[in-house]
């Protein structure tokens, strides 16, 4: 079995996941925070990307993440180098797609809290920063490590906007999941056997696991 | 007068409009039936609800001034609150909890030590009973040094045997301090034998009527039942 677009796979959601729960995290929390002007269109902006199908998603990252492209242009001008067609530019991509997915499930660990917590923290003279990783974080771990495995299932299987982004260079871009397609679009059943059945027990195993975080 | 406060605030069903004050070194007691207002009082005082006027003043620092716009934040007003029920945190043990926000960890251990705790210190919140969680609660609340502490109905999840033994222990730990304690309860036996001062509060204002009612008793009462009463009460304190 070819392990290569396995590997980029991992290595993709594994950054991805990162960065996505240091992201989500001060997001679902100032979503979490009361009401502030625009608050509900910010949040209908941020979860977007479960609404849109991931080809239209990636159809619009091509756009921004091009040289053409605010973020692109920006990527390059500090650089040196493009993101369109890199495995940084996949990660990139990965991370507004499942963005909401991380949101999501870390916004309802963080909502369970008792919010006398807080207040119990301000009273004792904690800020609103102090509170969120002395007392927030600390009690939402379970909900940060299902949302972890989420999103790392997620990105794992991410296809429509990896391609658009990333196409399918061999080792850099050419992921588990896109491997897939090709090998069927090439009729090597074989091969798209091996790689898809890789993913039942890594999927299986870790919904298990988000099963026993989310139980607690 | 070290806490002075005239608090305005309009609820759904009635207006608080209040004016308390609290020596340093006493205990006002906040006495109500359910819904009076007693908890919206203890939660301006803290910072944690804002009056629609008034004024809250600690010695020389004002804690809230409508008329100027002042409003200091929870964490600038420097108190401690022991609430309804449990508000310890659950990832802490009870001695984390007790020094979350301490200074002097020997204090910290001093005031385990004399609620009892110092054998479960190493214990989670959900690990412990509810009268040892509220005397963490208490612990948690004095170690911080506070220039007030305000308490809301600390003890009324407890059963009455625990109930007394706990506000013994808060009684005897306070009379020592010397900041301006507010105590919320709706137990009239508990606010007299805690407060220095007792403060009826009925519908959002002041009622002294109504406390007169509660203690008075009942027509037609015999010496003989009178003087159990008493006992009763006296038992009680």
């Amino acid at each position: 079995m070819e392990l290569l677009p396995l590997y980029l796979s991992a290595k993709l959601a594994a950054i991805a996941t990162v960065i996505l729960i240091a992201v989500a995290a001060p997001l679902a929390y100032l979503l979490t925070n009361g009401s502030w002007p625009g608050k509900s269109f910010v949040e209908a902006l941020l979860n977007l990307p479960i609404a849109l199908p991931p080809t239209v998603i990636g159809f619009y990252l091509l756009f921004v993440l091009g040289p053409k492209g605010s973020v692109g242009r920006m990527w390059e001008a500090l650089f040196g180098g493009p993101l369109l067609f890199t495995f940084t530019g996949i990660v990139v991509a990965s991370i507004f797609y499942s963005l909401p997915f991380a949101i999501q499930p870390i916004k309802a660990s963080f909502e369970k809290i008792d919010p006398r917590l807080k207040e119990s923290a301000y009273v004792l003279g904690l800020s609103p920063l102090a509170t969120f990783f002395r007392v927030i974080i600390p009690n939402s771990v379970n909900g940060i490590a299902a949302a972890a495995i989420l999103v790392f299932l997620h990105t794992m299987g991410a296809f429509g906007v990896v391609l658009m982004v990333g196409g399918s260079i061999a080792g850099e871009t050419r992921v588990a999941s896109i491997a897939i397609y090709e090998a069927v679009e090439s009729m090597q059943y074989e091969k798209a056997w091996a790689l898809s059945l890789a993913f039942i027990p890594i999927g299986y195993g870790f919904l298990l696991l988000v099963n026993r975080l989310t139980r607690k | 007068m070290c806490l002075t406060a005239v608090l305005k605030k309009k609820t759904k069903f009635f207006t608080i409009d209040v004016e308390l004050s609290c020596r340093d070194g006493q205990t006002l007691a906040l006495i109500g039936p359910s819904g009076s207002g007693k908890t919206t009082i203890i939660r301006m005082l803290a910072g944690l609800v804002t009056p629609d006027e008034g004024r809250i003043v600690y010695r020389d620092r004002v804690f809230f001034d409508s008329a100027r716009g002042v409003n200091l934040p929870p964490q600038k007003r420097k108190l401690s609150y022991v609430f309804q029920d449990y508000s310890l945190f659950p990832h802490q043990t009870l001695h984390g909890n007790a020094a979350f926000a301490a200074r002097d960890r020997g204090e910290v251990d001093a005031l385990m030590d004399f609620f009892g705790l110092t054998e479960l210190r190493d214990r989670k919140p959900h690990e412990v009973s509810g009268g040892e969680r509220q005397r963490c609660a208490v612990c948690q609340a004095l170690a911080r040094n506070p220039h007030l502490l305000l308490l809301d109905e600390p003890f009324s999840a407890l059963d009455v045997v625990t109930r007394r033994i706990l506000r013994n222990e808060l009684k005897k730990i306070t009379e020592k301090r010397t900041f301006p304690v507010v105590y919320v309860t709706h137990d009239v036996t508990e606010a007299l034998f805690i407060g220095n001062t007792v403060l009826p509060i009925v519908a959002g204002s002041v009622d002294r009527e109504w406390m007169e009612r509660i203690t008075a008793p009942a027509a037609g009462t015999d010496a003989g039942t009178k003087a159990a009463r008493t006992t009763k009460l006296a038992l009680a304190y």
